[in-house]
């Protein structure tokens, strides 16, 4: 692991949670979907926040393939999950949440959990053959 | 039987889910290291490779029928049941389906991060 792939990992982080966020501020101007009419949100394309979160999401997707190339998925998973912690503190500092001890507990985990993997090999070995012992080299020959 | 259906829900968005993370792993395992490849042939080239691979398209098909289970579950239960119990057993569903179909070596240390991030997603929501 080098420091551009831990960036591929913040960056999967970061754009996710940013992005949800950003849908959900469009979609609060927008207004609830009506079901008679479903293809009516495709006009809530033309809201800026909406916008903002779809380029989010577009790089959070290319930052989630890119480690996927380089990571096995039971690393990246548990290792990204940290985008969680930070929804919570950004809605604890911008949007001035009341964060329950509960969730400080959950954060406290999830932190736990990435931390603990992320001190881990990122990708698994390639299977090697077994390279028989001098002993059984001698019983072959 | 109400309660079933909306298990039954949730079951297909951990289905869904896990499924395309698995098959996404697996096309972007067959293309190989997205950093290598960019800066030997291209952004395009890059870009053709990930569109053309089969299972990168099949992932796309789960990751589709996953939101829309998700809409039908929260349609039909609390968003406060539906949105936790589904991302913290994707969490685990992922790291069983990593281990059968593509081999990884889920070590102890994986399970337990697994583990931890599954109860703390609980917590949260």
């Amino acid at each position: 692991m080098n420091l551009k792939k831990y960036l591929v990992l913040l960056a999967v982080m970061c754009f996710g949670s940013v992005g949800d966020a950003l849908l959900k501020r469009g979609m609060n101007d927008f207004g609830p979907v009506d079901l008679h009419h479903p293809l009516h949100v495709v006009t809530a394309l033309a809201n800026p926040w909406v916008l903002a979160g779809i380029a989010c999401l577009i790089v959070f997707f290319s930052s989630y393939l890119n480690a996927l190339s380089w990571a096995d998925l039971s690393y990246v998973l548990p290792a990204t999950a940290l985008g969680y912690v930070l929804v919570t503190i950004l809605g604890r500092t911008f949007l001035h949440e009341n964060v329950s001890p509960a969730r400080w507990l959950g954060v406290l985990l999830i932190s736990c959990g990435v931390g603990w993997v992320t001190r881990g090999p990122a990708l698994t070995a390639p299977r090697q053959a077994r390279i028989p012992a001098p002993e059984e080299q001698h019983e072959i020959a | 039987m109400k309660s079933l259906e909306l298990w039954g829900a949730i079951f297909a968005i951990v289905l869904a889910s896990s499924g395309g993370d698995v098959l996404l792993s697996s096309a972007m395992k067959r293309i190989g290291d997205l950093h290598d490849l960019y800066a030997e042939r291209g952004l395009l080239v890059v870009v053709g490779r990930v569109v053309s691979e089969r299972r990168f398209l099949l992932a796309l098909c789960c990751f589709t029928i996953g939101f829309f289970s998700l809409l039908t579950a929260l349609s039909w239960g609390d968003a406060s049941l539906v949105a936790p119990a589904s991302a913290s057993l994707t969490f685990i569903a992922s790291a069983v389906m990593a281990k059968i179909f593509l081999k990884e070596d889920v070590d102890h240390r994986r399970w337990v991060a697994a583990l931890l991030v599954c109860v703390g997603v609980v917590l949260l929501r």
